[in-house]
This record gives structure tokens, C-alpha cells and sequence, in this order.
């Protein structure tokens, strides 16, 4: 009984309190916490696909990108209502991630890694060298925010726009990871061929978790590209890519609550790094290291390990 | 009726050919364990079968439907399953998992994103029974990879029986195992349901003898002998080859 009480303890808590966060602090870091949460459901997304299918992707910024792309490309260049542009960029990361996967479900493990890699590299270079759509690296800003019926351009009005959105996603997620269709996605990963000997299709499976990873990468991005009111090539580059995975390695993958935390430590502390020195990456890759030496399940497995060394004294 | 027909599979490796035509029948319902020494191809036969290799030539048909290039996910919803000689579970998963993934086989070619509670409900019941059955009942919570070898092999078995299969393959589900569990295997094998056709490798002389209805002998990638035990008892090649090395 106890054992379930309190994870709904820290729950209610954990939602009291980002509910209050913006009567607690400055702008600035409610501005920061819309980041991480933005992030944390950046890196659940990725986890879906890394920690539940065990398909580890070095190109999960595409997804993100792309969303952001079509919300400034629909806004800035055809003057489409900035809400309406949110499904679309939902659906348009969708449907590159669907375009992709076929061709990075031909491979496993580090290819996998290098195909996901080199796709969206290739996504890059589109946003990068298409000046006249996308003006190349200097980016488009001007993103408008969208109207609901009250005005989302004050920090705290957006958070509270952003902490919805992102807490339906998250619950859809964990819904996801719950359902038989998540459990399948374990076993998928344990081993494919006793899935297959079982009756599963494998791919099929490989496939809906590649898509539904996609579009909550979308949803992600498309969240960015408002909160900056702006899209960069960088949304795109492979740093982005990389740093999803370190937030999910980080965190603990196949938890999905890891990788959110995972998240929002990795833009806590490139926030703080970036005011001290600019080499956020050489950091990223010192802490990519460390983790992968001394708590490779991610912060999540350490706690389990104190948790059940506690339960044997 | 022929629950499995194999003619004339071939499979190469490089050079080496791991099967050189091999051919049988077996019955529905009926209990047939393969013998042969260390590399006769078993295994391999077994994956052809299985559809986890594609034999280089040859056909293999399951009750009358020719599946030799059907996906092995496919095959097992035309009534196959099967155990792996190498153990090949869900290490990280638990018990309670694993046997609901099995029982989910059936609707394995579906995304199941939800799931109405009283189908979860039953799928818990069953899952409990079987693990009942199957001596693994205190298990349930355990994660897989945690449990005895003894008990990584009836959960095997377990498995494959989960989606009532019409075929059921054993590769070696007694190697390793005490002689305590041995005798559990041999018995729930006894006991299962007798329109189930089982097709099972076996390195136990006194296992084989006593579960098989027929018996066919493999040696080099072919069959070299098939009967009941007093024709391959009174075998010269196999008592060659096979006995004579015991
Ligand atoms: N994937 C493979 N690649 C190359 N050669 C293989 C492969 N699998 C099996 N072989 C070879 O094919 C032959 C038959 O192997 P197989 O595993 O089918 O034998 P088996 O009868 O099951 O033996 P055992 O009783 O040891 O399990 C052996 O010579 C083996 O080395
Ligand atoms: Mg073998």
C-alpha cells in the first residue's frame, strides 16, 4: 500500500509545485523552468524510442527542428494563424519521422545511430543552405506566439501554456509505455527474435515507436519555437541530438520520469556553465562520461541501487 | 492430417552445409523427438522451421500451408512456437511480464495502445495459472534475469505455451537441468493436451525413449534413420554413431 501512496505524494507535490513556481521566482528562471520542461519532454520523447524500443538515435533533433521550422515557415512566410501552425508542425514532424524510419529500421545499434545521424544531418543542411526559405544560419525570428483567446507573451502566461501541454503529453506517454503496446516495446528490446517466435511484428512496432517518438519531439519543438520566438539551424544540428541523449542517459533510460529529470539538470547547468566559459560541449561530454562510468542506468538506477542496499540492512 | 511436412531442406554456412536435404513427416498429435550428435544440424532444422533461417533450398509446410518463406511472427499465428536451446527470454523484464507478452502473441500483429480492463483482467488470470502450472508461481515479481538456469528453462517452455500452439518445438528443454527438474519437464510435457504436436531435440536417451512416439535420428545435416524405439534401438548406424559415443 505504501509503495503506491507515495509516488502520488510526490506527484501532487511535484505539480503543486511548478503549479506555484511562477508566484516564487524572478522571470528569469520561470523563463529557465519553461526551458527544462520543454527539454524534459524532449528527452521522454527520445526515451520512448531509446529506453523502450532500445533504439538509440544521434538524430532526434530533426523531429524537433522540423516542427519549429514549420511554425516559423508557416507564420513568417505564408502568414498562417501561429496556433493553427501547432498541428501542423505536429504532423509534419510525424511525417519525417515516418519517412525515416523505414530507412533507419534496416539497421541496429550503432548503425542505427549513424543513419538516424546522417538523416537528419541532411535535414540540417536543408535549413542551413536554403537561405532564401530559411535565411541559413542567421535563422528567422519573429515567431508569434499563438492567441487563444488571452495573450501567451508574458513569461508566465507562456510557462503556464507550456506546463499544460507538456503535462498532457507526458501523461499520454506514460499511458503509451503502460499500454500492452509499451510492454511490447520492452520486450522488443529484451530480444526481438523471441517477440517474433511469440507472434509479434517487430517492426511494426519499431515503426509506430519511431513515429509517436517523432511527433512528441514535434510537440517539443514546436513548444521552442514560440518560447524563443525564433528558429535556428542549431534546433537541428547534431549538438541537439546529442544532448537529448545524454539528458536520457543521464536521467536513466526507460523510466521516462530519468530522462525528465535528466533534462531539466542538463538546462540548469548549461544555463549556469554558459555564464562562466563557453565550452557547454567539452562540459556535456566530461558529464556524458562520467555518468556512463559510474551510474550507467542514469540517476534513476543510482537511487534504486541506495533504495534496495537500504532494504538489505 | 500432417502437422509439419520438411522436404528436402538444404542450408549452407559459407561452405559448410549445416543441413544436406533433409525430409520428414510428422503427425498431428504426434510426440517425435530428434536425435543426432553435437553439429548433426538440429538446430538449424529447428530455425528453418521456425522461420529464423531461410533454408538455402527445400520447402517446409505447416498443416498443409506452405510457410517456407512466411515470417517467423506469422508462422506463430499459424499455430507454431517454439523454445530456443539458448535460453532466450526478457532478462530485464519480469516473470508476470514476460508470460503477459507471451499471451499478448495473439495480438501481436496489432499496436495495443489500450488495453479494456476485464480483456487485462483476464490476462492476469491466465498468466497466473500458467505460471501455477509451471512451478513459477512464487516467481511472478522476480525479473528474469534473477532467476535459477532451472527455472530460465521452464519459463521458456511456459512461453511457448502461452499462445496453445498447434506445433510446439523444444530445442534441448532439459539440457542443464537437475535430475529433480528433469523429471517436472518430462512429466508437464506428458500432460500437455494430446491433439498438440510436439517436435523435440533431445540428448537424454532415457527423455527421448519415454516422451517420443517416433523417433528420427540426424547425423551430418541428414536423416539417417527414423521408427519407433525398438527400430532405432536395433539401428546399426545409429548405434554407431550415436549410441556407441554414450
Ligand atoms: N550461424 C551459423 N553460422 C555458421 N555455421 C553454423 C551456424 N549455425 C550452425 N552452424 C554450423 O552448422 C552445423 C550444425 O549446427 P546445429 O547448431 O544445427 O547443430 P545441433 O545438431 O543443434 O548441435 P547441438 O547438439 O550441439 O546443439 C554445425 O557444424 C555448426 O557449426
Ligand atoms: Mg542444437
Amino acid at each position: 500500500m505504501k509503495a503506491r501512496v507515495w509516488p502520488f505524494i510526490g506527484a501532487v507535490a511535484v505539480l503543486a509545485l511548478l503549479i506555484a513556481l511562477p508566484d516564487i521566482l524572478r522571470p528569469y528562471y520561470v523563463g529557465l523552468a519553461t526551458r527544462m520542461l520543454i527539454f524534459a519532454l524532449f528527452a521522454m520523447s527520445l526515451d520512448l524510442l531509446l529506453g523502450y524500443a532500445g533504439l538509440a538515435s544521434l538524430g532526434h533533433a530533426a523531429y524537433f527542428g522540423v516542427a519549429a521550422y514549420t511554425i516559423a515557415l508557416l507564420v513568417l512566410r505564408a502568414g498562417v494563424d501561429s496556433g493553427i501552425a501547432f498541428p501542423a508542425a505536429l504532423v509534419a514532424a510525424a511525417i519525417i519521422g515516418a519517412l525515416f524510419a523505414p530507412l533507419a529500421l534496416r539497421a541496429r545499434g550503432s548503425y542505427f545511430l549513424m543513419i538516424t545521424f546522417a538523416l537528419a544531418q541532411v535535414v540540417w543542411s536543408v535549413a542551413f543552405g536554403w537561405r532564401s526559405l530559411t535565411n541559413g544560419d542567421d535563422g528567422m525570428p519573429g515567431v508569434t506566439r499563438p492567441y487563444f483567446g488571452w495573450s501567451l507573451d508574458n513569461t508566465t502566461s507562456f510557462y503556464y501554456f507550456a506546463l499544460a501541454v507538456i503535462g498532457i503529453a507526458a501523461l499520454l506517454l506514460f499511458a503509451i509505455v503502460k499500454s500492452p503496446f509499451g510492454r511490447a516495446l520492452r520486450g522488443i528490446r529484451e530480444s526481438e527474435s523471441r517477440m517474433q517466435a511469440l507472434g509479434y511484428n517487430v517492426w511494426r512496432h519499431q515503426y509506430a515507436a519511431f513515429v509517436l517518438s517523432a511527433f512528441f519531439a514535434g510537440i517539443a519543438g514546436a513548444l521552442y519555437a514560440y518560447f524563443n520566438r525564433f528558429v535556428g539551424p542549431e534546433y537541428l544540428y547534431v549538438v541537439q541530438s546529442a544532448e537529448a541523449l545524454i539528458m536520457v542517459i543521464l536521467g536513466g533510460a526507460g523510466t521516462l520520469l530519468g530522462p525528465a529529470i535528466g533534462a531539466a539538470l542538463i538546462v540548469f547547468l548549461e544555463d549556469f556553465v554558459s555564464s562562466l566559459t563557453e565550452h557547454w560541449v567539452l562540459v556535456l561530454g566530461v558529464i556524458y562520461v562520467l555518468v556512463t562510468l559510474f551510474a550507467p542506468r542514469g540517476l534513476i538506477g543510482l537511487y534504486v541501487d541506495f533504495r534496495q542496499r537500504r532494504a538489505l540492512k | 492430417m500432417t502437422a509439419l511436412a520438411v522436404e528436402n531442406v538444404c542450408k549452407n554456412f559459407g561452405g559448410v552445409a549445416a543441413l544436406a536435404g533433409v525430409s520428414f513427416d510428422v503427425n498431428e498429435g504426434e510426440r517425435r523427438v530428434l536425435l543426432g550428435p553435437n553439429g548433426a544440424g538440429k538446430t538449424t532444422l529447428f530455425h528453418t522451421i521456425s522461420g529464423n533461417l531461410m533454408p538455402s533450398a527445400g520447402r517446409v509446410a505447416l498443416f498443409g500451408l506452405d510457410i517456407t518463406r512466411l515470417r517467423p511472427d506469422l508462422r506463430a499465428r499459424h499455430g507454431l512456437a517454439r523454445t530456443f536451446q539458448i535460453t532466450n527470454l526478457f532478462p530485464r523484464l519480469t516473470v508476470l511480464d514476460s508470460v503477459l507478452l507471451a499471451l499478448g502473441g495473439i495480438d501481436g500483429q496489432r499496436l495495443q495502445l489500450f488495453q479494456p480492463p476485464s480483456r487485462q483482467r483476464t490476462r492476469y488470470g491466465e498468466a497466473a495459472r500458467l505460471l501455477d502450472r509451471w512451478g513459477l508461481a512464487g516467481t511472478a515479481e522476480r525479473i528474469v534475469r534473477t532467476l535459477s538456469y532451472g527455472e530460465q528453462r521452464q519459463l521458456e517452455i511456459a512461453l511457448a505455451l502461452a499462445g496453445k500452439p498447434r506445433l510446439l518445438l523444444l530445442d534441448e528443454p532439459t539440457a542443464g537441468l537437475s535430475p529433480a527438474e528433469t523429471r517436472r519437464v518430462v512429466a508437464l510435457v506428458r500432460e500437455l493436451p494430446r491433439d498438440m504436436t510436439i517436435l523435440m531435440i533431445e540428448h537424454d536417451m532415457d527423455v527421448a525413449f519415454e516422451l517420443a512416439d517416433r523417433i528420427a535420428v540426424m547425423h551430418q545435416g541428414r536423416l539417417i534413420a527414423e521408427g519407433d524405439e525398438a527400430a532405432i534401438r536395433a539401428n546399426q548406424q545409429v548405434t554407431d554413431i550415436y549410441l556407441g559415443a554414450e
